[in-house]
């Protein structure tokens, strides 16, 4: 059964180059030099944490990769097959922890 | 629907975050209770599939993208609890890995993504679908609702966090310090792009996972799969 929905999730990643397709940036997650493009100005709030943390792979890219349509959609890939191993562990560690809880704590309460 | 850091202000952020600790509180008593070891995997890998389906942007009319979020099917499957830490775990990472969504707007994100969308979506499925046979056009149907329900609830409740900053947070001289643009911009902007494009992708990305699985999504996880892997 979960092999069936490997397949299909390792589907989703070698087509997550689709999401590519759509140009532009989603409403209100623009950054600063955007959004001062629009505006003539960077909020000052806005300012003052834009340096904050700009992630490993910013925008799912790999930089070295280029960036050619080809360059992108290889790097886009590889964001999507690195973050999928790093959410399936994170949530496999938090979930394991979770229910492991159960076997020590709750074994007076099952029926 | 992924707020970066700097649109909202750290009260409205702290705000946020001090909401979700309770449900995620919540969140992790439930899984205790209910989760059996053996759904780890499966319950993960609606981890991944949200985190995977937030990569299709589709354009939407204004200039801007918009993307489906997963969260209803996984809810559907798994129950809201659980979606909420497989939903929280896939922004974590795509903020932490990917700067998509920010650190100090991860209650926020959670808020909207990972608790609104699951609760919305779980509930309009159980209201539509009822008893509905796995695979069924009703079960599919309801699904698509809640979907569009779901993600359409997340984007008016990320708007009026966005709408909310110009009106409370400005400079001395008047200019916002966050998110520059009030209710009047925020809402209808997000919410053309969630009710026309992304709401009917959430939609049919969860009948269609629905027909794939076609399974009887329940919140007793733990009889539930016993029960199919005595089938398979």
């Amino acid at each position: 059964m979960l092999k069936r929905y490997w397949l299909a999730l390792a589907a989703l990643v070698i087509l997550s180059p689709l999401g590519l397709l759509a140009d532009g940036t989603a409403w209100g997650e623009w950054g600063g030099d955007d959004l001062a493009e629009t505006l003539g100005y960077i909020p000052q709030g806005m300012q003052n944490v834009q340096d904050l943390w700009a992630g490993i792979f910013p925008d799912y890219s790999i930089r070295f990769l280029g960036e050619s349509s080809l360059g992108q959609s290889i790097s886009y890939i590889i964001a999507a097959i690195i973050g999928s191993a790093m959410v399936y562990g994170l949530s496999l560690l938090l979930t394991k922890m979770i229910a492991a809880k159960k076997n020590s704590t709750l074994s007076c309460s099952n029926k | 629907m992924h707020i970066p850091d700097g649109y909202l202000s750290p009260s409205t952020c702290l705000t946020l975050g001090v909401v979700m600790l309770p449900i995620w509180y919540r969140a992790s008593a439930k899984l205790k209770k209910d989760l059996d070891v053996k759904q780890v995997p499966l319950l993960s890998m609606g981890a991944v599939f949200c985190f995977l389906i937030m990569m299709f942007n589709v354009p939407i009319p204004n200039g801007t993208t918009a993307h489906a979020i997963g969260a209803t099917l996984v809810a559907i499957i798994f129950g809201p609890w659980a979606a909420v830490i497989a939903m929280s775990v896939a922004l974590v990472i795509q903020a932490v890995v990917f700067a998509d969504g920010g650190i100090l707007a991860f209650g926020a994100n959670a808020f909207n993504m990972a608790f609104i969308a699951p609760f919305v979506g779980y509930y309009v499925y159980k209201f539509i679908s009822k008893n509905a046979i796995p695979g069924s056009t009703r079960q599919l149907a309801a699904g698509a609702i809640a979907g569009y329900a779901a993600i359409n609830c997340a984007a008016l409740a990320a708007s009026i966090e966005f709408g909310i900053q110009p009106l409370f947070f400005t400079a001395a001289d008047g200019t916002p310090l966050y998110c520059p643009y009030g209710l009047d911009i925020a809402i209808p902007a997000m919410m053309v792009a969630h009710l026309t494009i992304a709401g009917f992708i959430e939609g049919i990305v969860t009948a269609a996972a629905l027909k794939f699985m076609a399974v009887q999504p329940t919140l007793m996880l733990q009889s539930q799969i016993n029960k199919n892997e005595e089938v398979l």
